[in-house]
């Protein structure tokens, strides 16, 4: 399938779209699996929160890149190098420490981006995150609420949450980096400063961090390529998990 | 998993958008009471049930015994003239 960039703003919208469907698939794996039942209906009512977010943002990809696309061909009909994700929310379940983690580090992220793209150029943008916004906000108090658990709860807990930070804080530079996708976006109105995000998503997760009694993990590497394709080893599994029956049985519908 | 490593028991009561009272729609585990709440709120809401949502630790609820069963409830059997039917109601009289 051949890719069509219209312009930097369907580059962007598929970004968004593209973290949104894999955290969402992500968490969609702890179906059934969760510690408690509570919980596993919790992770999988915020993976269909994402879902719909992605779905919105597809959509809008597709009138901007001119292709028409449907929602299924960029989920299913896509290789692992044609997505455009951050490669934080591609990062394995792990323990529940490592999934809860993430999702502080990422809801933060999304929350403070769907704030600041309701008041996208975008109208249709501003639409989707209108509604994403209450979501998301849902999802890192959830996250939030659990980091406190595990950070200030047993030995065992906040060694895992320790664990868990160090294995993704790495990822977070990606989140906030700036490339001629972002420039643009951000020149138009389209898109908030990465910058400006970033310094919101800190002064949260410090505060978070600091009341769960923990670290933030000191300068590290900074893995990134995400948003060129270019992703880590898990996420091609991934990939051809969430899309096998699609290509398996083109179409299918129930 | 056995029962004692479980989390506390929650009784959930939850209120409709047009309902006047809140009802009881089921129970579930908890460390406690945010937590109870935030899980009611994902396991019990998830259509659109409720507006308002109330837990309550299952173990500070006294019931009935079953076995009280018949001094409890048959004595009331035979008195039909405790409902309220021989009365006509006004229109203007809502939700009694």
């Amino acid at each position: 399938m051949t890719v069509v960039v219209a312009d930097a703003a369907a580059v962007y919208t598929l970004r968004l779209a593209d973290d949104s469907l894999v955290l969402s698939h992500r968490l969609a794996q702890w179906s059934s699996l969760a510690p408690t039942l509570e919980d596993d209906i919790a992770l999988t009512n915020i993976a269909l929160d994402l879902l719909g977010q992605a779905r919105g943002m597809y959509a809008r990809t597709a009138e901007l890149d001119g292709t028409g696309r449907s929602e299924d061909d960029y989920a299913f009909l896509r290789d692992e190098r044609e997505f455009v994700n951050c490669l934080l929310v591609e990062q394995e379940n792990g323990d529940f420490a490592m999934t809860i983690v993430r999702q502080l580090l990422c809801s933060t992220f999304q929350l403070a981006q769907w704030q600041a793209l309701t008041q996208s150029t975008d109208e249709q943008v501003a639409a989707i995150a209108a509604k994403a916004v209450k979501e998301s906000t849902y999802h890192r108090d959830h996250a939030t609420d659990w980091t406190m658990r595990l950070g200030d709860g047993t030995d065992e807990s906040h060694q895992r949450m320790e664990m868990a930070l160090a294995t993704l804080f790495p990822y977070v530079t990606e989140l906030f980096e700036v490339d001629d996708v972002t420039r643009d976006v951000v020149a138009r109105g389209v898109a908030p400063d990465p910058a400006i995000l970033g310094l919101e998503w800190e002064a949260y997760i410090d505060k978070v961090l600091g009341a769960a009694t923990l670290q933030r993990p000191e300068g590290t590497w900074t893995p990134t390529g995400g948003r060129r394709g270019l992703h880590t080893e898990p996420f091609g599994y991934m990939v051809a998990e969430m899309q096998h029956l699609h290509r398996s049985h083109p179409g299918v519908i129930w | 998993m056995s029962t004692d490593t479980q989390e506390p028991l929650w009784e959930v009561f939850i209120r409709s958008k047009r309902g006047l009272s809140h009802n009881h729609v089921g129970s579930l585990h908890a460390a406690d009471a945010e937590m109870a709440l935030r899980n009611a709120r994902d396991v019990y809401t998830r259509r659109l049930e409720g507006v308002s949502i109330w837990v309550v630790p299952s173990s500070v609820i006294t019931a009935s015994s079953p076995d009280e069963k018949d001094s409890f409830f048959d004595p009331a059997a035979d008195k039909a003239y405790r409902h309220p039917t021989f009365y006509s109601i006004p229109k203007e009289v809502q939700q009694l």
